[in-house]
């Protein structure tokens, strides 16, 4: 089977000219909080992809079944229920990751990107082309919180998913982790810095 | 006292903005204009105010391992905290609706200029944000959460005014091209953040 142009638009323009994150400004809200360390960053970006792709699937299935005037409540409802199901398989199989992502798995509800890729795609697309891409926007949202992880936690507490990777020589020399990085405020200046460099790439996308 | 020392914790250690980044999207898209966002934090803090208390009624009588215990003895283990997510967004959307309506009847200019962002709170992050925290905080009564409602209210809309106020006058300011916008929005956001938490380590 080709692929066809369109599916690879689908799967491949939310990676970076059309990113949820920092081009669409969609999903901040749990992007920031979750990135102080990296593992609970890609457990997020795993299980954000996951319940993208699935309610973009179903959503797309029952397009033509659900009122136009109860579509919202029918999405969240959707939602909800994969989400309580990521929820649940998270408590039971990484009980530590559960507890520092605390509420956040919760608020993939309220994950504008959700609502977004629902309303915009999945309502006018069929299945397997709203398949592409929830699985491409949910996957551009986890490079970003990839990043902002990585260099959150590499310079606020010199570790990378919990080892030790700033060998101890340079803390005898001097060097210091930088606890800032780890407070709530730098990721908002880390993803500052990841739009700069991204609009100064691609100038079509800065603002007049 | 203790209710004071949490209401002014919730405004500006635990503001759902800059420790938590709550609410961010309409945050970033409303914040362009002061009468504007005023409105919504007007909302934002209204929605939050009345669905703290019944969450809080629904979580302690319904919800909560052992909660449906007033039904009768057989229900003590009952544990339906599992049903939490799809309880509290309906009960949310519900009352967003109810909102909705209120507005459009008795504020008309107010509703204009919310535009799609008043039923949009039903999906606003602040709202669910607020209610799970509520529920994992465990909150000894409906008031001491609704006290927490509405510091967290007030928290997001004294963030979004101020925003919105700096973001006025930036437009008149030369900043560089790529950074226009967005991206200095989340840098001052972030800004912000820092200078909110010399707050840290206030306690009444």
């Amino acid at each position: 089977m080709g692929i066809s142009k369109a599916s690879k638009m689908a799967f491949f323009n939310p990676l970076s000219k059309d990113n949820p994150v920092i081009v669409q400004i969609l999903g901040i809200c749990s992007a920031l909080a979750v990135t102080a360390k990296l593992e609970p960053a890609l457990v997020m970006s795993i299980s954000v992809v996951a319940v993208l792709a699935l309610s973009n699937v179903i959503i797309s299935l029952m397009r033509k079944t659900i009122p136009n005037s109860i579509r919202i409540i029918v999405q969240l409802v959707v939602v909800a229920a994969l989400v309580v199901v990521v929820d649940q398989i998270l408590k039971a199989y990484t009980y530590d990751v559960s507890k520092q992502l605390s509420v956040f798995i919760g608020l993939i509800i309220t994950n504008c990107i959700l609502m977004g890729r629902l309303e915009a795609f999945a309502l006018n697309n069929g299945p397997w082309l709203s398949f592409l891409d929830g699985l491409g926007n949910g996957l551009g949202y986890g490079i970003i919180l990839t990043i902002v992880a990585f260099f959150r936690e590499l310079l606020g507490s010199g570790t990378l998913l919990g080892y030790q990777v700033v060998p101890q020589s340079w803390y005898d020399a001097g060097y210091m982790n930088n606890g800032m990085m780890i407070l709530p405020p730098m990721a908002l200046i880390t993803v500052a810095c990841i739009i700069w460099v991204h609009r100064s790439r691609n100038k079509d996308l800065q603002e007049k | 006292m203790e209710n004071l020392n949490l209401f002014i914790r919730s405004i500006f250690i635990d503001n759902m903005i800059f420790a938590y980044f709550l609410g961010m999207c309409s945050f970033l898209a409303v914040s362009k204009n002061v009468k504007t966002s005023f409105g919504l934090g007007i909302a934002v803090l209204f929605v939050l105010i009345v669905s703290l208390p019944v969450t809080w009624t629904i979580n302690e009588y319904v919800l909560k391992p052992g909660a449906l215990s007033w039904l009768g003895p057989e229900y003590v283990t009952t544990d339906l905290s599992f049903l939490g997510l799809i309880m509290f967004i309906a009960v949310i959307a519900a009352l967003v609706q109810i909102i909705e309506m209120v507005v459009e009847k008795y504020a008309p200019s107010l509703y204009n200029s919310l535009g799609i962002f008043l039923p949009l709170i039903a999906v606003n992050c602040a709202i669910l944000g607020a209610v799970l925290f509520m529920q994992q905080r465990d909150f000894p009564d409906a008031w001491s959460a609704t006290v927490y409602g509405a510091g967290s209210g007030i928290g997001w809309l004294l963030a979004i005014t101020c925003i919105a106020a700096i973001r006025e006058r930036l437009s008149y300011s030369n900043v560089p091209a790529p950074l226009k916008g967005i991206g200095i929005t989340f840098i001052i956001t972030g800004l912000m953040g820092i200078a909110f938490m010399s707050f840290l380590g206030i306690k009444l």
